[in-house]
């Protein structure tokens, strides 16, 4: 009874759907076939993405379907999804206030909004709207700019008062005494969640039916290079050839740009995240507050999703740090006060990669056939696909998509950053 | 009130004396101090008692502890509400009321049970497979998914409980009080070590506390009992029951919780906090932290009735309660017949016990069989009978290789299915600390193997599973922890145990069915995730174990997978047909058991959170009515609004008395850091854009700061106070940033230069009276100070008694007006305050806010930090080309130099001036050349400041603008979200005496 099928034909993806749903159900769901092969590693590729996390598997899925570049393999080191496409709190929405980053997240979710049905997978995308607290006088400013820009740049967003914020969130504390009282906020109704594995999942199989090999359990363990040209990957499966090599490896570009001889302007950091116990919903949008350093949602199970702070010093340990979490439980608990005898059920860290204008970096580097997507800090989940949108263009053409050109690695030379650390972070 | 009918007459460990009444589910029962409300319900003969989560399949308690996955309760209602328990953990209290979560209308008849008919339908991952017609229709069905979600429901409101945390040192901490625990501790604390143990239960003993062995020829309770009074009488060991190790970090740092009035309910002494959480640095951690037995998996494994055999011995042996008439057993290993044994004793029926093991022998065995309990070699449980409660079960013999049945079977009527597939070393806190696991073939369980941190494994968690181990084991790991930790060895005699052999066991990861299908088959039973599941997910790739267990939920409930993980994966193991350890196990995260969010804030709440910083003449702004804002940290005024004025009003007004006469503002919470030592010029010319080696003592200046990417990071007046000292001024906010970012140079880069910066922000209350009459007023409360401005000029400073109070006066300006700042000690900042005020009210002396400040210096085109900066801004985009040196290096010079910030078409200050008078921008507002139909429009810039100015009785705007200093008079529009515009005119970014006569005095 545990037989396993032989491996699906390319291209004999099993269609889902309620109806093959339901055909299955009378064989007893045992004729489904692998959602992605598990190939052994060709001698060579046309390119090889390293990665094979949400924003890898994106790039080779958009490079077979958009650039017809079908010999393609993604190398992972562990698990599909294992680093940090796994371990966010799976937030998605546009509301950036540059131009260049309003761009590059609004593309990627507009390809949200039909993502499900492009990869037939159901990623779950859930737009139920992403509200920003403001809680002093300079919050309200910076909203009021943001919102405007957002507005400008054609994206939805809006701005609700104290009294708005307590209808959509029934259970949050508005009154003006409380010690960082919510004085408004910004709202984008097309933000949301979605299942961030089911995100990577889906891109392995639409990939994997294209003709991209997945090969989990590879390690790459070297960049190797001849006369200034990329020629392929050491792995702990063996040399792998490729004409390009685009890497996707959020937080460990450092460690892979360091293989090429590179040098990246990068730190890595833990990040903190939780999840309770599963209750009855009591929360139905994302509502994030930069002021206290939270940000919650509750998912479809029921259990609140709650990101935490960045540890302040520099680590590869993807490991829950208590005293992060410590120091944002109390402000938790003054946002939403029922939330004080929840129970926390489950805490981890994921590794960000952080440039100092906490913008990404997207770009051809000074290796020929060398590229790398990465940077992306805390946010990277909701780029997901735009990133590999944008990546799989640079990757093909050898030169960057319009999108994802400000994003270069040049801008740390020129000056021309893209500083998204929620403009201006003092007050006077 | 039902009575009792399953309590036995006698044994136990409750208190006869002391009834307690309760309610669940809206009927009221009774049981005993001592109780668990799971112990008390069986004792009444309920097993129901809750719902799975995906099929709503009828559960009853399945276990006694912590691995609790069926009995999840909704205790208490309204503010002291608390879902999601576990039965099996909440002791019972006079009064008490909790009820089963997650079904409608009842736990008996729950209409969501239609799930389960549905099931075939609904596999592991099914919603990934549909939903996904039409277009963007997943909201719909979600709003259908999301009225399933959750277990029990959040409290109604605020928590009225309050929550402790302790901070510990210990030379060792033992995790787990059960034999090993508590051999260890004695060990240790004998040999004098600084020793904390600390369990889960309300009692030491572990398992000893229901399975009725022997230690040291005591009764092992009574043995619990005397170890942890010894251990009270010891000096320096530390005993915390109802105390969970939640969390192993490194550098041995370790979190433990302790509900320290749960157990009591209402009765609660106020005084008391609910729950306390302790932070341990151990030098050395014992962890004995036992084992949970494995479930077995078969057919229907999960209705009401089925429960672990250690739970059913513990049940009769510790609560005195029969959990059923007639049981049948199936196990896969010894342990179970020591509670067929007992259960046999208290009065169940002993119908037959299965042994999947084709030939069991040993003295447990024996001791049944002579007890005339029949014994079925080969044999397992296939199937079970019944709807809410169990009534039968098939047996049927297995095959030699366990995949298939050999023979028909036999039906064994029953209302007690006690399973036992040997044990799972509790080895969580252990992985938590990273250590690494082994695969025991022979236990068919994962066993602590490398360890990285100070720590060792003793007993259960050990993989020792015999008494007499647990107690060896725990004995040599207290007093070699000990040793460790610089105590001597003696650790007094070992206690002893009868020593019992342990028979093998016979590992079948899931026992086959008639069908030859394990759709029924449940591993995680809160999740409703079955031996199909599994397969499924491996049939269709999900083959890493972190892959099969997001894609099924396996483990992912509640109990995390105490009694689903490791039957799970070896049920992934055998269908990808690869040995278990090779397919590994899912990372084991904190905490051990949920904590209370509360628990973890601590004292952390209300005002406590982020407390909030206060000037010395706080009271004195609250007194008059002040309205205030959160900067930083810090309370500060905004505006003084008088009697049914608005805010708008109170700031015109505040706004004008600066200008016509004269203002008082508090400015204590402006950043303040004390620099001395030779090389403080030396960092002044590093940190700051401009130059400082002419500053004289007595001068003050204003310097910009940026950061190595070049951009402006905060701005403030530095005056020089002696040869070798200066009084640096920040930003309100940037206070910290800002001796952090000096600090860092000094200590990373110039580690040699002699100079030290010291933060006195609070050391000092400031206050600066500006305006015309400033200097009158000034002239009435100082002594022998000359105010004229040729003996007293703009930026300088002069120490003078001011009200009679030394102080420091600095002759700066923010407002544009004639302006002394006076610093005075912040304990004399209340009584200069009310003597300024005094003699101001003939000047009309005005206290002003925030506001008023920021509406003055806008008028003078002064820069804010953080409103015309943005971290994107260089001094030339201000204009402020003359504040940065030409000559000198700084931190930031390069970036200045970049391709991008010398580039034309940057963003630069300008003023803005809107056709309409009145009409005021908002600040925010975005800047377009042309006013398209609707968006997207091309953005040129932003509005940065913006207000009414009363003074010119006009609005007046700063903007940043692309090219801006070249647009002077073009007409630009700031579009607003109601889709109107307003029209502006782009100026110089100064309104008002642009000569700055006035601020000279």
């Amino acid at each position: 009874m545990y037989s396993l099928p032989s491996f699906a034909t390319l291209g004999a993806m099993h269609k889902y759907s309620i109806f093959s749903l339901a055909r299955n159900a009378m064989g007893y769901h045992e004729d489904w076939t692998e959602a992605w092969r598990s190939p052994a590693p060709q001698p060579s590729y046309d390119v090889v993405i390293v990665g094979g996390g949400g924003h890898g598997l994106a790039t080779a899925y958009y490079l077979a379907k958009e650039h017809g570049v079908t010999k393609v393999a993604v190398l992972e080191k562990g698990w599909l999804g294992g680093g940090n496409t796994g371990r966010n709190t799976t937030i998605i929405r546009s509301n950036y206030l540059w131009d260049e980053s309003a761009a590059l997240y609004e593309k990627s979710l507009q390809l949200y909004e039909g993502l499900s049905r492009d990869l037939n997978y159901n990623i779950m995308l859930s737009q139920r709207g992403v509200l920003n607290l403001a809680h002093t006088e300079h919050d309200l400013k910076e909203m009021s700019r943001r919102v405007h820009a957002i507005r400008l740049n054609g994206i939805d967003s809006d701005i609700l008062s104290p009294a708005q914020v307590k209808a959509a969130v029934p259970i949050i504390d508005i009154s003006p005494d409380a010690r960082y009282p919510v004085l408004g906020a910004s709202l984008q109704k097309r933000g949301g969640v979605a299942r961030h594995d089911a995100v990577a999942w889906g891109f392995a199989r639409a990939a994997d039916s294209r003709g991209v090999d997945i090969i989990q359990n590879c390690e790459v363990t070297g960049i190797r290079r001849q006369g200034g040209r990329v020629e392929g990957v050491d792995t702990t499966r063996g040399f792998i050839a490729a004409k390009k090599v685009g890497v996707v490896v959020a937080g460990h570009a450092s460690v892979l740009a360091d293989m090429a001889g590179l040098r990246l302007p990068i730190e890595s950091h833990p990040l903190q995240a939780l999840v309770s116990e599963p209750i009855k919903p009591v929360i139905h949008t994302v509502v994030m507050s930069n002021t206290v350093h939270v940000y919650v949602s509750q998912s479809d199970k029921g259990e609140l999703v709650i990101g935490a702070g960045i540890d302040a010093y520099t680590s590869y340990a993807q490991r829950g740090s208590f005293h992060i979490i410590e120091g944002q439980m109390g402000a938790l608990i003054e946002l939403f006060p029922i939330f004080s005898r929840l129970r926390m059920l489950r805490q981890w860290g994921g590794i960000v990669d952080v440039c100092p204008d906490a913008s990404p970096i997207i770009s051809k580097t000074p290796v020929e056939g060398l590229y790398f997507n990465c940077g992306w800090g805390t946010g990277g989940f909701k780029a997901t696909p735009g990133s590999g949108w944008v990546f799989a263009h640079t990757v093909a053409n050898d030169a960057p998509h319009p999108i994802a050109a400000p994003f270069a690695l040049d801008r740390f030379t020129t000056g021309a950053l893209i500083d998204e650390h929620g403009a201006a972070a003092v007050a006077h | 009130m039902t009575r009792q009918q399953f309590r036995l007459a006698e044994g136990g460990r409750i208190d006869r004396d002391r009834p307690l009444s309760f309610r669940f589910n809206g009927r009221a029962y009774q049981g005993y101090a001592g109780d668990t409300l799971a112990s008390a319900l069986l004792a009444n003969g309920v097993h129901l008692v809750g719902r799975s989560f995906k099929y709503h399949r009828p559960r009853g308690i399945f276990s006694a502890g912590a691995e609790e996955p069926n009995a999840i309760i909704q205790l208490e209602t309204g503010t002291r509400s608390q879902p999601d328990l576990r039965a099996t953990q909440v002791e019972l209290y006079e009064g008490l009321r909790a009820k089963s979560v997650n079904c409608w209308p009842s736990v008996r008849f729950d209409l969501a049970a239609i799930n389960s008919r549905l099931a075939p339908l609904f596999p592991a991952g099914f919603y990934y497979k549909t939903f996904m017609w039409p277009g963007r229709a997943w909201h719909l069905y979600e709003a259908v998914i999301r009225r399933m979600a959750g277990l029990g429901v959040a409290p109604t409101g605020p928590d009225p409980d309050r929550y402790e945390k302790t901070h510990i040192h210990a030379d060792v901490l033992v995790a787990g009080g059960g034999p090993a625990g508590l051999a260890a501790a004695l060990a240790a604390a004998r040999a004098g070590a600084r020793v904390i143990l600390a369990d889960e239960q309300s009692a030491f003993g572990g398992q000893l506390l229901g399975n009725g062995e022997s230690v040291d020829g005591k009764p092992g309770a009574e043995w619990a009992a005397a170890a942890a009074a010894e251990l009270v009488d010891l000096p320096d060991a530390t005993l915390l029951p109802r105390t969970t190790v939640i969390g192993y970090f490194d550098d041995n740092y370790l979190t433990l919780c302790e509900r320290v009035t749960d157990h009591l309910g209402p009765a609660a002494p106020p005084e008391l906090p609910r729950q306390r959480l302790w932070k341990v640095r151990a030098r050395h951690v014992v962890l004995a932290t036992g084992a949970h037995e494995r479930p077995l998996v078969f057919q229907g494994n999960d209705r009401p009735g089925v429960m672990l055999a250690s739970a059913a011995q513990s049940y009769v042996n510790r609560y005195a309660v029969r959990p059923g008439r007639r049981a049948v057993l199936c196990a896969n290993n010894d342990s179970a017949y020591r509670a067929a044994l007992d259960l046999q004793e208290a009065g169940v029926e002993i119908a037959a016990i299965a042994d999947l093991r084709p030939a069991p022998d040993g003295a447990g065995v024996e001791a049944a069989r002579a007890q005339g309990i029949e014994v079925l070699p080969g044999q397992a449980v296939v199937a079970t009978q019944g709807g809410r409660h169990l009534t039968g079960v098939e047996i049927a013999p297995l095959s030699e290789d366990g995949n298939a049945l050999a023979g028909p079977s036999s039906t064994e009527k029953c209302d007690l299915l006690c399973v036992s597939g040997a044990w799972n070393p509790a080895v969580h806190l252990f992985s938590q600390s990273r250590g690494k696991l082994r695969y025991d073939e022979g236990l068919a369980c994962f066993v602590p193997g490398r360890s990285v941190q100070a720590e060792r494994s003793a007993g259960a968690c050990n993989g020792r599973f015999a008494l007499a181990d647990c107690l060896a084991e725990g004995h040599a790991a207290g007093t070699a922890a000990a040793a460790a930790a610089g105590h001597g060895d003696d650790s007094g005699p070992v206690p002893k145990a009868e020593a019992e052999p342990v028979g093998a066991i016979r590992a079948v990861p899931c026992v086959p069915s008639r069908s030859g299908r394990a759709n029924k088959h449940f591993l995680d039973l809160q999740n409703d995730v079955t031996a199909a599941d599994v397969a499924l997910a491996a049939r269709e790739g999900y083959r890493s174990v972190e892959h099969t267990k997001r894609y099924t939920t396996l483990g992912m409930g509640t109990d995390q997978g105490k009694t689903s993980n490791v039957t799970g994966l070896s049920v992934l193991a055998a269908a990808l047909g690869r040995p278990v350890p090779e397919v590994g196990t899912t990372t084991f995260r904190p905490p051990y058991t949920p904590v209370t969010f509360g628990t973890i804030a601590g004292r952390d709440v209300g005002d406590l959170a982020d407390p909030a910083r206060m000037t010395p003449m706080h009271h004195w702004h609250v007194q008059v009515g002040a309205v205030f804002e959160d900067v930083g940290q810090w309370k500060r005024p905004y505006c003084y609004p008088r009697q049914g004025e608005s805010k708008r009003e109170a700031v015109d007004r505040e706004c004008l008395a600066v200008r016509n006469a004269v203002g008082i503002l508090d400015a204590s919470t402006l950043g303040k850091i004390d620099i001395q030592g030779p090389d403080a010029r030396k960092l002044l010319n590093m940190v700051y854009t401009n130059a400082w080696n002419k500053l004289e003592v007595g001068r003050c200046r204003y310097g910009l700061m940026l950061g190595e990417d070049g951009m402006i990071f905060d701005d403030g007046v530095t005056s020089r106070l002696a040869e070798d000292r200066y009084l640096m001024t920040t930003t309100t906010g940037n206070a910290a940033r800002v001796l952090e970012w000096l600090e860092e140079w000094l200590q990373t880069e110039w580690p040699d230069w002699r100079v030290y910066c010291t933060s006195v922000t609070e050391q000092f209350a400031t206050m600066t009276i500006c305006g015309p009459k400033a200097r009158d007023l000034l002239a009435e409360l100082v002594d022998g100070l000359d105010l004229d401005p040729a003996a007293f000029p703009f930026m300088s400073w002069r120490a003078a008694a001011v009200a009679g109070v030394p102080a420091r006066i600095f002759k700066i300006s923010f407002t544009g007006e004639n302006s002394y700042e006076i610093n005075v000690p912040a304990n004399y900042g209340m009584a200069v305050w009310s003597a300024i005020m005094n003699a101001g009210e003939k000047y009309g002396i005005t206290p002003f806010g925030t506001e008023a400040m920021h509406v003055l210096r806008a008028e003078k085109g002064f820069i804010m930090v953080g409103q015309e900066t943005d971290g994107t801004i260089t001094p030339h985009d201000l204009g402020m080309d003359w504040a940065v040196s030409k000559t000198k290096d700084f931190l930031g010079k390069r970036s200045l130099a970049r391709a991008d910030t010398t580039r034309a078409g940057r963003k630069q200050l300008v003023g803005l001036l809107t056709e309409a008078a009145d009409a005021v921008l908002p600040e925010g507002g975005q800047i377009v050349s042309e006013l398209a139909r609707k968006p997207p429009m091309d953005m040129i810039g932003h509005v940065t400041s913006s207000y009414y100015s009363a003074a010119l009785g006009r609005s007046i705007a700063l903007a940043l603008i692309k090219g801006g200093r070249d647009r002077g008079g073009e007409t630009v529009h700031v579009p607003l979200l109601d889709g109107s515009s307003i029209a502006a005119t782009v100026t110089e970014p100064r309104f008002y005496d642009s000569e700055g006569e006035r601020l000279r005095g």
